[in-house]
């Protein structure tokens, strides 16, 4: 929490608007016979910053995961922009040509240098000139403080450094939402922070993102809600200062109690 | 008492030390023969044992070939200089080199397989080295038909009317790309096939008559010697690593035809020995094909030979792909990049890698197994060793031929392993 202590949150454009970026109706996902997602119902408006959080196996990632169909859903409805997720693998492209992701452990490309790692997916997916692709890279690079590295190769990049990589390879295909999956869980202290200054950054400026995390200090400075899930159930939602001073439900009590405890 | 030492306990380093050289008994010659001929007295023994061992074999082995002959015309001529030293007689490759290399090849056109396979290193030299320039990539693809009709003669419509196939195949896939996948992959095979079937034939022969352009025709049981090797060889090697990458995918497709195919060829492919599947080639696709058709020995065998080695290569390219990990490939779909795209952008450029040794074994194997082809008829270097060996001049001529092509064979498939060798430092990008 104290990672961002020392950062003034600008809150000039974090705003949440009407419209509906992801709606999700009546949502279950079985992993053979085990029901990992039960009957969840979600709506996310364009400019919201949620934070998901859970003990593991809640199934907190795997229901990022279904927003952009890293995970096929068995029942129930994902609108993600308008286009309903479906076995149709033009929809699906689609949503994830839209939809950013950053994960856990990174998953740059390692035979790619950092700035063909961003430039890949806007050149072989959106067909942007090579030159103009390479632009847009430079500048993502540039806003998560990395230009000096364009060149390397992943494998030179400490863990924070490829993770603010990383997020540039998404922001470079220009996403209307992000989705963060434990984004800073395989990182040393000394490099949280820098990926969530990073992140902060990309709230203020009024992206729509979804954060699987842990990091409650990130999610009282930049959420506007958090959702706690556990046995694939969404147990509770609040605003992130109601929901860390007065949790209702006694999981939910007993999960910060565990985390923020000590 | 207290349960720690007061004074010793808390500390502060106040100065930072710098690295320093290490002790001089840590490095130099003395340092090396310590740490990898004597290490005790096991690695001692075995060091004193093995110079010995390598120092007998010097001892007996030099005046066999310090006493080569060179000059003569048969073996017993090779002994009659010798006057009763032992000595190699290396006249027997001197006299019979050309047939080691060309078989039965007319003498006269030797210029042909010449010239191909000089130009085979032109023709292969984009796909080694980034440096080379990408134009040169349509010589590599032109080279095949080149080499075929360079090898076997004839007309050059005929090898003309068979690429335009390929060109109408093209055409056909970018004509009918709106109509959906299975209708356009159908018809971009099967246009072609029809028209190579009906049409490539006829059409040829006809320009022919009307502007021909021919080069002696060869036949194919005129090839031999080491020729025949390097063109089973090539062929197999550049067909198997696509063919292979293929059938690797098809193995862990989700459609389960496909994959049930793929898996069925595999592991039948690589239950059998290669001798059947040869023999198979010679003998009884003659029993399935149209009576009258005349398909090529050589064409059989290097169908056989390829579809063999593919079947390696792609558990090989198999193994490659089981060990990235899963994150590459969510990383490419969140990324929106289709199945191909990203087999070809980021799942193939990894998986190849990892499998560079395998596939160079796999090359390897396959070159050294053309020497196979000995069996069914076709005089390759093996096979014209033994015809020289039957000759009264050279009865009783061992090792000089077998050394001789045991070295060409080593030279080949050295040059393949240090190549990958190269490959692989050039592509390690890790740096871990």
């Amino acid at each position: 929490m104290e990672a961002i202590a020392d950062r003034n949150i600008n809150r000039s454009h974090m705003q949440v608007s009407d419209e509906v970026a992801i709606q999700i109706t009546n949502m279950n996902k079985w992993y053979g016979q085990f029901h990992v997602l039960r009957d969840v119902n979600m709506t996310v408006n364009r400019g919201e910053r949620i934070v998901i959080c859970g003990p593991s196996g809640s199934g907190k990632s795997t229901l990022i995961r279904c927003i952009n169909r890293l995970e096929e859903h068995q029942a129930g409805q994902i609108i993600v922009d308008g286009t309903e997720l479906s076995s149709d693998l033009k929809n699906i492209d689609k949503v994830r040509s839209e939809v950013g992701m950053v994960f856990q452990h990174f998953n740059l490309f390692p035979h790619l240098t950092i700035l063909e790692n961003c430039t890949l997916a806007p050149i072989w997916v959106r067909k942007v000139p090579k030159r103009e692709a390479e632009e847009t890279a430079m500048h993502f690079l540039e806003k998560v403080k990395i230009p000096e590295q364009a060149h390397k190769y992943p494998g030179q990049l400490s863990g924070g450094q490829q993770q603010r990589v990383a997020i540039a390879r998404s922001l470079c295909m220009k996403p209307r939402i992000m989705l963060f999956d434990e984004p800073t869980s395989a990182l040393d202290p000394e490099m949280i922070k820098e990926v969530l200054d990073t992140m902060i950054q990309l709230a203020e400026e009024g992206m729509t993102m979804l954060c699987v995390t842990h990091e409650m200090g990130f999610a009282q400075a930049v959420a506007n809600r958090v959702i706690f899930m556990d046995q694939g159930q969404i147990v509770e939602q609040n605003e992130p200062k109601e929901f860390f001073n007065n949790p209702q439900s006694d999981r939910t009590k007993l999960f910060l109690s565990q985390i923020l405890g000590h | 008492m207290s349960d720690t030492h007061a004074q010793t306990v808390p500390y502060v380093r106040d100065t930072m030390l710098s690295p320093q050289d290490p002790p001089s008994s840590q490095v130099g010659v003395t340092k090396w023969m310590r740490e990898n001929l004597f290490d005790g007295w096991v690695s001692a023994v075995l060091t004193v044992l093995a110079v010995a061992a390598i120092g007998y074999a010097i001892v007996h082995l030099y005046p066999w070939f310090a006493n080569s002959v060179w000059n003569a015309d048969s073996l017993t001529q090779c002994r009659e200089i010798l006057d009763g030293a032992t000595g190699a007689c290396w006249a027997v490759i001197r006299v019979n080199w050309l047939q080691l290399i060309f078989g039965f090849y007319p003498p006269d056109l030797y210029w042909r397989p010449v010239l191909l396979f000089v130009l085979l290193f032109v023709a292969i030299a984009p796909i080694l080295f980034p440096s080379v320039p990408r134009k040169v990539l349509w010589f590599s693809a032109l080279y095949p038909f080149l080499a075929v009709w360079l090898l076997w003669g004839g007309s050059l419509w005929t090898i003309l009317a068979v690429l335009a196939g390929f060109v109408i195949g093209y055409l056909v896939m970018v004509g009918t790309h709106k109509m959906g996948a299975v209708v356009s992959v159908g018809l971009t095979i099967l246009v072609p096939v029809a028209y190579w079937y009906f049409l490539a034939g006829p059409l040829a022969s006809g320009i022919n008559s009307v502007v021909p352009i021919e080069v002696t025709p060869v036949a194919s049981r005129d090839f031999g010697g080491f020729m025949i090797s390097v063109v089973i060889g090539v062929a197999g090697i550049a067909l198997s690593l696509p063919l292979g990458i293929l059938l690797a995918l098809g193995r862990q497709s989700n459609m389960l035809l496909i994959k049930w195919m793929s898996v069925i060829f595999i592991e039948f492919v690589r239950g059998v020995p290669l001798i059947t599947l040869l023999f198979t080639a010679s003998l009884l696709l003659n029993y399935f094909l149209p009576p009258g058709t005349n398909f090529d020995l050589i064409l059989r065998v290097i169908i056989m030979v390829t579809l063999f080695a593919t079947a390696y290569m792609a558990e090989v390219i198999r193994g490659g792909l089981a060990a990235l990990p899963r994150g590459q490939y969510e990383a490419a779909d969140a990324l929106g990049l289709d199945y191909w795209k990203a087999q070809r952008l980021i799942i193939m450029p990894q998986a190849l890698k990892i499998s560079i040794p395998g596939i160079v074994n796999t090359f390897i194997g396959l070159f050294k197994d053309t020497t196979l082809v000995v069996f069914i008829g076709i005089l390759d270097p093996i096979g014209r060793a033994s015809a020289i060996r039957a000759t009264s001049d050279w009865q009783g001529v061992y090792w000089e031929l077998f050394i001789f092509i045991g070295a060409v064979f080593w030279i080949f498939c050295f040059g393949m392993s240090r190549y990958s060798m190269h490959l692989e430092r050039r592509l390690k990008t890790d740096h871990r």
